[in-house]
């Protein structure tokens, strides 16, 4: 065989080393060409995360730029952290804080123990034809839009059509107006929320739920255990780590508390306690035209979003399980 | 096994059955008002029964030019975007499953970095209008042409594939394309229902987008219309925008929003129970995944 070697006439331990870097060049190179079919089937995906997802990226540093749309990107003042501070100095940017934490952790507190219970419940129902009924009921408003659910809560909330108040009206009760009053916002948020997807939710914990060793559940029987006392010491220990890396995931989602949800229950009345990180990034960034403040405040929601979730990560794999990375 | 029915099972029924009522009973009532006939509509009353039923709201709703259409350019968006959705995931995917292309394991983790992190409403919406985008269906389908979600759990389904198949086809001669075109997509139907399923039904509730990057109100879609129907207004100022007079004597406002949710959720409620066990597939392949 006629080798590059051979050519050149070079002989022992100088023979690796200019043949092994082009040997290398010559392997990256033939590979590529050897998988061009490849790279054009993936081109369509790489192109959109080149454009739609990275591109933007570089718009974070509007965050650090009294920017002009005029002056564009290039051109705009740079102004280092000043927007950092005073957002941070902003009275109103707590109150976002304070709604995002308060509807995060409502939704931890209540709604994520919910389907765990539902999917207990569907376990221990004997007849399929029931729970198959059952299921395909509660899964349902997974399927509705946001805009479906929000028409849906007006329709029952709202002053005059809402049908809660007509029952009121024709017991000769005041009207409640659920909708523009405060306190009533956050419990409204979570029902929706429980609502649409607690159903769906209890998908993964079904499936987790049928991997549990049948034999425990024989020998709870007979070791003589009430159903309740098989559900505490069988079930929910096999359902233990699902629970664990579904609740660590969350975290990691901590600051997404439902931008569609909660932009469609806004009015201007209740803006003291709905307006959450990413409504005053559209509010304020984009319908106000106020670019490098509505970056700041997604980039400082995002970083948070990050950190809890490299957190949680490491959390999740400290504990035995296995983490997303 | 224990075949008696015990208290225990009794009151389990019965919640379960409350739930699924409670779960039910909003797109009930929804339903009984839109039927009503608007002669025995009385707007305070409430009834969760019509005392008379009638299509009048729904005539009244299909014949309006702004809900035609709305609902002509949902589905076209809904149709076009999920193929384009299709195809981009798929073959993405089935590309970076190949563990022996050069470069995957980066690109790999550049696509899951997006995943946990990214760069926000207002970068997004600057890039899609520097691209001339507004106004344009393009806005609604491109930024959302796929998602790291998706293409990773797709990826774990194409790497499943046995790669026997793959090596047989490739001693008989077939390049890359063909073998993705020929074998591989014959394979992968299961996936390819799944996720139609999953992006028609992410582009025919889409809103924020649509509402973002879409200002003429004859590119509307149905949810834009819902939306600007019933949440933006407790008046009538919401149906003016809407283009939808409303002709109070005849057909009451009320009456006509409900009928307009119901067709606009028609499409779902009728696939649904057919495509269930799809959709449920597709939560279980993604758990295992992630």
């Amino acid at each position: 065989m006629c080798s590059l070697n051979q050519i050149i006439g070079l002989k022992g331990k100088e023979k690796n080393s200019i043949v092994s870097l082009n040997r290398k060049n010559n392997n990256t190179w033939a590979e590529i060409k050897k998988h061009k079919y490849l790279y054009l089937l993936a081109t369509p995906t790489l192109i959109y995360f080149i454009i739609f997802k990275f591109g933007p990226m570089w718009g974070l540093l509007m965050a650090f730029q009294d920017y002009n749309p005029f002056k564009g990107l290039l051109h705009s003042p740079w102004i280092g952290f000043k927007l950092f501070e005073e957002m941070f100095k902003d009275p109103f940017f707590f109150y976002m804080l304070r709604n995002t934490v308060v509807i995060a952790m409502l939704k931890l507190f209540f709604y994520f123990p919910i389907p765990i219970f539902l999917a207990i419940m569907l376990n221990e129902v004997r007849h399929n034809t029931y729970r198959k009924l059952v299921q395909t009921v509660v899964y349902f408003p997974h399927f509705l839009s946001w805009v479906i659910t929000a028409s849906l809560t007006f329709f029952a909330l709202s002053a005059n059509m809402g049908f809660i108040n007509k029952i009121r009206v024709g017991a000769g009760l005041e009207q409640i107006l659920f909708l523009v009053n405060p306190d009533y916002f956050w419990p409204i948020v979570l029902i929706q929320s429980i609502w649409k997807e607690s159903g769906w939710g209890t998908i993964i914990f079904m499936a987790a739920l049928v991997s549990i060793d049948l034999q425990l559940y024989e020998a709870a029987l007979i070791d003589g255990a009430t159903r309740l006392q098989r559900i505490w010491y069988v079930t929910l220990p096999g359902l233990l780590p699902t629970i664990v890396v579904l609740l660590i995931l969350r975290l990691g989602q901590v600051f997404d508390v439902g931008f569609e949800q909660i932009l469609l229950m806004q009015n201007p009345m209740i803006r003291d306690v709905a307006e959450i990180f990413d409504t005053y990034s559209y509010n304020q960034g984009i319908l106000q035209g106020q670019y490098s403040l509505g970056v700041a405040v997604g980039f400082f929601k995002s970083c948070i979003g990050l950190f809890f979730l490299v957190t949680s990560n490491f959390l999740v794999k400290k504990s035995g399980n296995e983490g997303i990375f | 096994m224990i075949n008696k029915f015990s208290w225990g099972d009794g009151i389990n029924y019965i919640v379960l059955g409350l739930v699924s009522i409670v779960c039910f009973l909003p797109i009930f009532y929804v339903l009984s008002i839109s039927f009503t006939d608007p002669s025995v509509f009385m707007p305070l009353e409430f009834k969760l029964f019509p005392e008379k039923l009638s299509l009048a709201s729904y005539y009244y709703i299909i014949s309006t030019s702004s809900f035609r259409s709305a609902l002509t350019n949902s589905v076209m968006v809904s149709i076009a975007g999920t193929m384009l959705n299709v195809f981009v995931t798929f073959t993405g995917a089935y590309a970076l499953s190949k563990s022996t292309l050069p470069g995957y394991k980066v690109i790999l983790s550049l696509i899951t970095f997006t995943l946990v992190f990214s760069a926000g409403m207002v970068p997004s919406y600057m890039l899609v209008k520097g691209l001339h985008l507004i106004n344009s269906y393009w806005a609604i389908i491109l930024p959302v042409v796929t998602n790291a979600w998706s293409f990773l759990v797709v990826r774990s389904f194409m790497v499943a594939i046995p790669s026997e198949i793959e090596e047989a086809a490739k001693i008989d001669g077939c390049n890359d394309i063909t073998l993705f075109a020929r074998i591989i997509i014959p394979l992968s139907m299961p996936a390819i229902a799944t996720f139609t399923l999953f992006f028609a039904v992410d582009y025919w509730n889409a809103f924020f987008n649509t509402m973002l990057y879409i200002t003429n109100t004859k590119m509307w879609t149905l949810p834009l219309l819902i939306k600007s129907m019933i949440i933006d207004s407790s008046a009538t100022s919401g149906f003016a925008a809407a283009g939808i007079v409303s002709d109070r004597q005849n057909v009451p406002q009320e009456t006509v929003k409900m009928a307009a949710i119901i067709l606009s959720m028609l499409p779902i409620v009728i696939l649904y129970p057919f495509l269930q066990k799809y959709f449920v597939k597709g939560v279980m392949i993604g758990a295992v995944k992630g």
